[in-house]
């Protein structure tokens, strides 16, 4: 094991422990951040191609509404499932669109991605029976017939947001590691090289945008557990862009940078929309902007310089 | 008949706004290689200083060509102001880096950007109407068409002429299309590359402001205009293909009409049917329908 791991599960186990501890509102936020780190989890993904969705809330979104259906319409409410189905949901709609998609690189990518949470974003406006803008509840899950109230609720939805969690950043660790992974880096570099031994950079880049398009589905789906609804604004192209940001922020480097950036986005978003509403947008961008100048590969190269130095210190 | 003539007046109406506002993000991106997501904050800064406009003119009395000169006059300052305060302030920090991350950049100035408005203007919305109303309207067989509109069609007609002859005629466009070619053999040959790109997006601001400004009288002003704009234009333009003012014409009038269409017969789809048509068109040119081939680097 790793030092990365160790490192990781001892914090996943102060997660687990700190929840019956914390103020109601700290493990909400807490949620959703892990919920939207997930999608942020499947950004990485695609960023250590070199390539950027703009339209990751097309997954998201998908996620939350599959969930919100199936309470609707089936009457499912057992969370497991509901999560389960968000996450396959997302994962179909990114087989299909990942045909289309994975031909495109760069800002093409970025933007046809973008233009197809528009499309979605554009039809559930229109959907009256979805209550069009102003969206719908979803209805209280269950988890395997424990029905939990108000703080045990946002606990077991915690928990359970915590534990999906550690399971997709174990899972994508060691996607980062095998073969599969590893090629992000030469395709990054140069991709018709890649072609030339013999991989279809097409087939992985499809591959890569199903497992965001998966992982992004199970963050929607448990967001909309949390927050008890959903509505079109989960597709627009701004919930995209704030998951970029995150993306950017936290650095490619690492699994665990996508939960720590996402919780801290969170935690600021919070405070400075409270504190200085007229001048959060301004915040966000400068911080993007300071970022991308000064700390390229995002806040999680900070350790690992801090680790490199260390180890280079001690021959 | 009438659906079919409304369609088209109202699809070609349609086009022409979305020409004025593809242009100048299209004419960036052909010489800088930037999708610039600053050009919806250029449209909004455009929209909000033409309002402003038009509230001074309206209480002097002077006649309304005046007024609408003063309004589109003050918009292009504004956009001349913001690019060279972007441009030599901030992207000649990130020319080189890769694509995405400048996208990246012009992402986070287009954040900031949005809440300087509501330092500026503050959050309520402005009506700029005076000079829409001014215009006047005249009835064409049982159809009403407003003269604003007319005129709106004849600004984006004289665009396309405008830029068609400057990038053949001219000898800025013809070093500008040398750099569109290929902006290291240009520099090799001592075209001024950075004096280009600098000059190409001011022109590209003031055409987003130009944008804003000419669309103010017909929207209410008001906060997140730039959101929508920044989407659609990049639609329009994906469709022609990047960096193509041909090819952003045929784009603005494709989605003009079928917007139009759509809304006449099936409003259900008329918030979705431009990115539709876009994927539509990109499922079979990937990279739009105006666009040179690329050679593969190895």
């Amino acid at each position: 094991m790793t030092r990365g791991t160790l490192a990781g599960s001892l914090l996943f186990l102060l997660a687990v422990a700190a929840g019956p501890l914390l103020p109601d509102w700290v493990v909400s936020l807490a949620t959703i951040a892990f919920a939207n780190a997930l999608v942020v989890l499947g950004l990485i993904v695609l960023w250590r191609v070199g390539l950027v969705s703009f339209g990751q809330a097309l997954y998201y979104c998908v996620g939350a509404y599959m969930v919100a259906l199936m309470a609707r319409w089936v009457g499912l409410t057992d969370a497991f499932a509901l999560v389960l189905l968000g996450g396959i949901g997302a994962g179909a709609v990114a087989f299909l669109v990942g045909f289309l998609i994975a031909r495109y690189r760069e800002i093409f990518f970025a933007m046809l991605s973008l233009a197809l949470s528009m499309i979605l974003y554009g039809v559930l406006v229109k959907t009256e029976s979805l209550g069009s803008t102003d969206g719908f509840t979803v209805s209280q899950p269950t988890f395997l017939g424990y029905a939990p109230h108000q703080e045990q609720l946002g606990l077991a939805l915690y928990w359970l947001t915590l534990g999906i969690g550690a399971v997709a950043a174990l899972a994508i660790g060691a996607y980062f590691r095998s073969v599969a992974g590893a090629m992000a880096a030469p395709i990054r570099d140069n991709e018709i090289r890649v072609e030339f031994l013999g991989v279809s950079v097409t087939r992985l880049i499809h591959a890569k945008v199903m497992i965001a398009g998966v992982l992004g589905g199970l963050g929607g789906a448990l967001a909309a557990l949390t927050v008890g609804h959903v509505d079109p604004n989960m597709a627009y192209w701004t919930t995209s862009g704030s998951f970029v940001f995150v993306t950017i922020l936290a650095g490619a480097g690492s699994v665990a940078a996508a939960f720590v950036g996402s919780l801290l986005f969170e935690v600021v978003r919070s405070f400075a929309v409270d504190l200085m509403p007229q001048l959060w947008q301004m915040t966000l961008g400068s911080v993007l902007l300071l970022t991308i100048l000064f700390l390229p590969d995002g806040l999680g190269s900070l350790v690992t310089r801090f680790a490199t130095r260390e180890k280079a210190k001690a021959p | 008949m009438l659906t079919a003539f409304a369609i088209l007046t109202d699809g070609l109406v349609y086009a022409a706004y979305l020409f004025i506002v593809a242009i100048g993000l299209t004419l960036i991106f052909g010489v800088m290689k930037i999708l610039n997501v600053t050009h919806g904050s250029f449209y909004a800064f455009g929209a909000y200083g033409a309002a402003t406009a038009v509230g001074i003119y309206a209480e002097s009395g002077l006649p309304a060509a005046v007024g609408f000169l003063f309004m589109v006059g003050l918009a292009m300052a504004i956009g001349l102001v913001l690019g060279i305060v972007l441009e030599r302030g901030l992207l000649r920090l990130v020319y080189g880096r890769d694509e995405v991350v400048v996208v990246l950049v012009t992402y986070a100035a287009f954040l900031i950007l949005e809440d300087v408005i509501v330092l500026i203007w503050g959050p309520r919305s402005y009506g700029a109407w005076q000079p829409m109303v001014a215009a006047g309207s005249i009835d064409i067989g049982d159809l009403t068409l407003s003269n604003y509109d007319i005129i709106l069609v004849l600004i984006a007609a004289g665009l396309a002429a405008l830029s068609y002859w400057a990038l053949r005629f001219t000898r800025y466009g013809r070093l500008l299309t040398a750099v569109i070619f290929d902006r290291e053999t240009a520099a090799a040959f001592g075209v001024n590359v950075t004096m280009i790109y600098t000059a190409t997006f001011l022109i590209g601001a003031m055409l987003g402001t130009l944008g804003g400004a000419v669309m103010a009288p017909k929207i209410s002003v008001t906060l997140g205009i730039g959101v929508e704009v920044i989407v659609l234009a990049f639609a329009v333009v994906a469709i022609g293909g990047m960096g193509s003012v041909e090819g952003a014409l045929i784009g603005a009038l494709i989605v003009g009409i079928c917007r139009a269409a759509a809304v006449h017969l099936v409003p259900q789809i008329e918030l979705f049917v431009i990115y539709g048509v876009m994927a539509l068109v990109l499922v079979v040119r990937p990279h739009g329908l105006f666009v040179r081939a690329q050679p593969r680097k190895i």
